[in-house]
C-alpha cells in the first residue's frame, strides 16, 4: 500500500529514489568521502553506504558547519543523495541542501520507513511505496 | 518566519539571483529555528575561505554568486590557507596557491574584504556594544559576545555569506535575551597567569559545561586582551558555549540570574590541566613552533620580537597575526627584528587552516584551542606552554 507522509519544506523539490535510513546523526565533513559519497565514519549504522541517487533519512546532521559545503561537493561530484529527509533539520543540512538544490524535508522520522523503500519527495510530500506500479 | 515586502522581493529575486538564494538560507534558518522575524546586522565575518574545505565545487558556488552578489554590510573572512602575499614561503604547491587565490578573489567581487584574520575585532571589523552580527569564526563570536556586549550567533560559512549578501539574520539564538540567560555557575579558586593559562580556563570551563552558558567568576582577576582572546578561543573549541559572563568583563553578566550551585576551579584542576597539557610528546624534537592562534596582538608581536632579537631559530616557527598589525610591526621594525631570527611573523592564515597535515609531526604552541585542532585533524603531537617558553623551544630546537 501506498502511504503520505506531511513535512515541511526546508529545500523545494521533487525526486525520488530508494530510502537509505540511519537513527544516528551523521557528519558530511568527515564521515563521509567526498571522493566516493560513502559513508566512512567507524561504528556509523551506515558505514560503507554509498548516498549517491538514495533518499537519505536521518535525524539530523552533526559535526562542522563546513559539512554544508561538502554536501554542495558531493552534489556536484553526482556523488550526492537524491534528497535529504529529516526528523529535526539544522544549520548544516538546511544550508547545505540549499547550497546544492537537493529536495530537503523536515519532520520526516527514520522510523517512518526502512531502508530500501522506494521513496517519492515532492515539496512537502513524501510518498512510500511509488513508482512500484501497483499501489495493492 | 514573517518577511517584510522588502525582504519578499530579495527573495522572489529583485535583487538579482545571489540576494535571492542568500535569502532562500536565511528563510530556511529561520524556519528550522521557529525565528519570529529578520534582524538587521551591522557587519558580517565570514568563515569557509580555505581552498581545502570549499574545493572546486565550493570555489565555482562562490564564483556564480559574485555574477550579481554584492555585500550590503562591511563584511571580512577568516584565515586562508596561506599568506596571501608571501605564500611562497610557506613551502605550499603552487596549485593551492592558485586556487587560494582564485577564492579570495570571487570573496573580492561578493564585495567581501580579504582582511582574513579571526580577531577582526582588531582588524577594522569592530563592533559596538548590542550590536546585532553575523560571525562564523568561533573564537571571533565568542569575544562578540562575551567581551564586546554584541550579539551574535556561530554561524557557518554559507549563512553568514548569505548575512553579508542581505544584510539580514534570523532572530533565534543568542539574539534574544532567553538563550543569553546563564545556566551553569564556575568559581575560579586559581590564579590564570597569562594567555596559556586563560585557554587551559577555557577548555576546563568549555568540557565541563556541555555547551551551557558559563558564569565565571575569577577573584581579583584583570585579564588583558590576550587573555580574553585565549578564554574565548578555548572555551567553545572544548565544547563550550560561544557567549560567556565573566563578572567584571562581560558587558551584561550581571543582568541575568545567576545559577545557585557553584562549580569551583581550584589551583589543583589548574595546574593539573597545566602539566598534563605541557608533556612531552613520547619520540622527537618539536619541528614547528606556533605563536598567534587566535591571531597575535601587537603586545604579542613585540614581546615574541624582543625574546628573538640577536637568536636563531632551529625549528621552523611562525608567529600569526592579521595584517593591520602586521603593518605596525613593519613600521616598528619588529618583523625584520622577528625574520632576522628565521622565524615567520605571517597573516592572513594560520597553523589550523594551512594545509600541513602530514607535514609536521610534533608541534609546540601556547594556545589550548591550537592545540586541539593540530592534534585532533592536524595528527600532529602538541605540547602546550607559555609564548616565551615556546619561543625558547624554537631557539633551543627542544624541550627546556
Amino acid at each position: 500500500m501506498k502511504r503520505e507522509l506531511n513535512g515541511r519544506v526546508i529545500r523545494s523539490g521533487r525526486a525520488s529514489g530508494d530510502a537509505l535510513v540511519s537513527t544516528e546523526p551523521i557528519s558530511f565533513y568527515g564521515g563521509v568521502d567526498l571522493d566516493t559519497g560513502r559513508v566512512v565514519e567507524r561504528g556509523h549504522p551506515l558505514e560503507g553506504e554509498l548516498l549517491a541517487g538514495r533518499v537519505l533519512v536521518i535525524p539530523r546532521g552533526k559535526g562542522s558547519t563546513v559539512g554544508s559545503w561538502a554536501i554542495l561537493r558531493l552534489q556536484r561530484r553526482g556523488l550526492g543523495p537524491a534528497a535529504i529527509l529529516c526528523e529535526r533539520c539544522e544549520t548544516i543540512v538546511a544550508v547545505g541542501t540549499i547550497l546544492a538544490e537537493i529536495p530537503c524535508v523536515d519532520g520526516i522520522r527514520p522510523g517512518d520507513m526502512e531502508t530500501g523503500e522506494r521513496v517519492l519527495v515532492d515539496g512537502p510530500l513524501v510518498v512510500l511505496g511509488a513508482g512500484e506500479g501497483r499501489g495493492a | 518566519m514573517h518577511l517584510s515586502e522588502a525582504q519578499r522581493a530579495v527573495l522572489e529575486g529583485d535583487s538579482g539571483a545571489a540576494a535571492a538564494k542568500a535569502m532562500e538560507i536565511l528563510v530556511a534558518l529561520g524556519d528550522v529555528f521557529d525565528a519570529p522575524e529578520l534582524l538587521p546586522v551591522s557587519s558580517v565575518q565570514v568563515a569557509g575561505v580555505s581552498y581545502s574545505n570549499l574545493g572546486d565545487e565550493g570555489l565555482a558556488y562562490l564564483e556564480e554568486l559574485a555574477v550579481d552578489g554584492r555585500a550590503v554590510v562591511p563584511a571580512t573572512l577568516n584565515p586562508a590557507g596561506m599568506d596571501l602575499r608571501s605564500p611562497e614561503r610557506m613551502g605550499l604547491e603552487e596549485s593551492f596557491v592558485r586556487l587560494q587565490r582564485r577564492v579570495i578573489r570571487a570573496y573580492g567581487r561578493l564585495g567581501i574584504a580579504a582582511a582574513c584574520t579571526c580577531t577582526p575585532y582588531m582588524a577594522g571589523n569592530m563592533p559596538a556594544p548590542g550590536d546585532t552580527l553575523a560571525w562564523s569564526e568561533s573564537s571571533a563570536v565568542t569575544y562578540a559576545n562575551s567581551v564586546l556586549g554584541a550579539r551574535t550567533n556561530r554561524e557557518g560559512g554559507p549563512s553568514a555569506l548569505a548575512s553579508a549578501l542581505t544584510g539580514y539574520t534570523p532572530a533565534y539564538g543568542l539574539h534574544l535575551d532567553l538563550a543569553r540567560h546563564p545556566r551553569i555557575r564556575f568559581r575560579v579558586d586559581a590564579h590564570p597567569g597569562g594567555a596559556r593559562d586563560w585557554g587551559l580556563l577555557g577548555m576546563l570551563v568549555g568540557q565541563a559545561s556541555e555547551g551551557q552558558v558559563p558564569l565565571l567568576e575569577v577573584a581579583g582577576a584583570r585579564p588583558d586582551l590576550e587573555s580574553l582572546k585565549a578564554l574565548c578561543a578555548a572555551l567553545p573549541t572544548y565544547g563550550g558555549s560561544p557567549l560567556f559572563h565573566l563578572v567584571g568583563v562581560t558587558p551584561e553578566a550581571s543582568r541575568y540570574p545567576a545559577p545557585r550551585e557553584v562549580e569551583i576551579i581550584d589551583e589543583a584542576l589548574l595546574e593539573g590541566a597545566r602539566e598534563q597539557t605541557a608533556e612531552p610528546a613520547p619520540a622527537g624534537a618539536p619541528d614547528l613552533v606556533c605563536l598567534g592562534c587566535p591571531h597575535a596582538t601587537l603586545a604579542e608581536v613585540r614581546a615574541a620580537a624582543e625574546q628573538l632579537r640577536g637568536h636563531r631559530v632551529a625549528v621552523d616557527t611562525w608567529i600569526c597575526t592579521s595584517r593591520p598589525v602586521k603593518a605596525l610591526a613593519d613600521e616598528l621594525g619588529l618583523t625584520e627584528t622577528i625574520e632576522s631570527s628565521g622565524a615567520l611573523l605571517l597573516c592572513d592564515t594560520c597553523f589550523v587552516v594551512a594545509p600541513l597535515k602530514g607535514r609536521y609531526r610534533y608541534l609546540v604552541t601556547d594556545s589550548a584551542k591550537g592545540r586541539y585542532y593540530a592534534s585532533g585533524h592536524g595528527a600532529m603531537d602538541v605540547t602546550l606552554l607559555d609564548a616565551s617558553d615556546c619561543l625558547q623551544v624554537a631557539i633551543l630546537g627542544r624541550l627546556p
